[in-house]
């Protein structure tokens, strides 16, 4: 990464406009081709900077459910109850976490009953107690980095 | 797409089109929504148009750059728990929420007696240490109105897929 990079992942979070030509403002303050902030972006979106460059989808305002749910695993049986969360096409994102409640995943399905049917699975299956801990209200989001971080 | 579906969105079968096609990532061209409309049949201007409704919805929140923290060197991310006079959570949770260090503020349920915490704030910075200092930040800014508080550090991402709209 060098610094137009970092100037364009630092900008760019922000989001563009929806208009043809989006890139021509941020390419005229850093004078440089739209073309270039495209090339730089497809690199950084290749090299793993970026996730993805793009619209960032509010799913439930697609009409789906979701919550966060986590478990307290004991230590032996971490990896086969990973295994079995996992296994759930509707189980998004899991992480390990420090805590006597060690995995926290979320659930996300399209139909609001999915996500009492997948709870109830997985605490079937690995045979521990789930806590749903469904988000009631949202501050704010944002997701501003400071790439100068990057090294 | 049912018709219920559609009620209770508001989206229809173009709009989940789009949203489908774009949802891995924009074509990073010049002329990216032109690029789309192409590979869908659409009109260029039907295409923008309706993904600006999608922005005026908050069905899209953004158009923009998605870092991935740890490639940018935020290698610790905890999760900051709090347990806030219930009274007060939803005005503390907008200052907090507000804060530029925190990605992700979210007020949810308590599960007593296992679960206390009710306002959840998610904090990622290049070092866990750094992440200490910015929930004190938190923690002072709270003051007596949390009554107590955690931070869960991640060790291991077990799954990461997104969350993907069906082609269907």
């Amino acid at each position: 990464m060098d610094e137009v990079d970092r100037m364009l992942v630092n900008r760019l979070q922000d989001g563009i406009d929806v208009v043809e030509r989006p890139f021509a403002p941020v390419a005229a303050e850093l004078g440089i081709p739209e073309a270039e902030v495209c090339g730089r972006l497809q690199r950084l979106v290749d090299e793993g900077w970026l996730s993805r460059f793009g619209p960032m989808i509010d799913a439930a305002a697609l009409g789906g459910a979701f919550t966060l749910a986590a478990l307290r695993v004991p230590a032996h049986e971490f990896e086969r109850v990973a295994a079995l969360v996992n296994a759930h096409p509707e189980v998004a994102h899991n992480y390990r976490r420090e805590h006597p409640f060690n995995m926290w995943f979320v659930v996300a399905s399209e139909r609001a009953e999915g996500i009492g049917e997948v709870l109830a699975a997985i605490e079937r299956e690995t045979g521990c107690r789930a806590i749903d801990l469904p988000k009631q209200r949202e501050y704010f989001l944002r997701l501003k980095l400071d790439a100068g971080a990057a090294r | 797409m049912t018709v219920a579906e559609l009620e209770r969105t508001g989206l229809d079968a173009v709009d989940r089109r789009i949203l489908v096609a774009t949802q891995g990532g924009l074509p990073l061209v010049p002329r990216p929504y032109h690029a789309v409309a192409e590979r869908l049949g659409l009109a260029p201007e039907d295409v923008m148009r309706r993904m600006r409704r999608l922005l005026d919805r908050g069905a899209i929140r953004r158009v923009a750059a998605v870092p991935n923290h740890y490639a940018l060197g935020f290698r610790a991310n905890g999760m900051s728990v709090w347990d806030v006079d219930d009274t007060r959570v939803d005005e503390l949770g907008a200052t907090v929420g507000a804060l530029a260090f925190v990605s992700h503020c979210y007020r949810r349920p308590r599960v007593l007696p296992d679960w206390p915490y009710n306002l959840f704030a998610m904090v990622h910075a290049p070092t866990r240490l750094e992440v200490a200092e910015r929930v004190a930040t938190i923690a002072e800014l709270l003051g007596d109105a949390a009554r107590s508080y955690d931070i869960l550090f991640s060790t291991a991402i077990l799954k990461k897929s997104g969350m993907r709209l069906g082609e269907g």
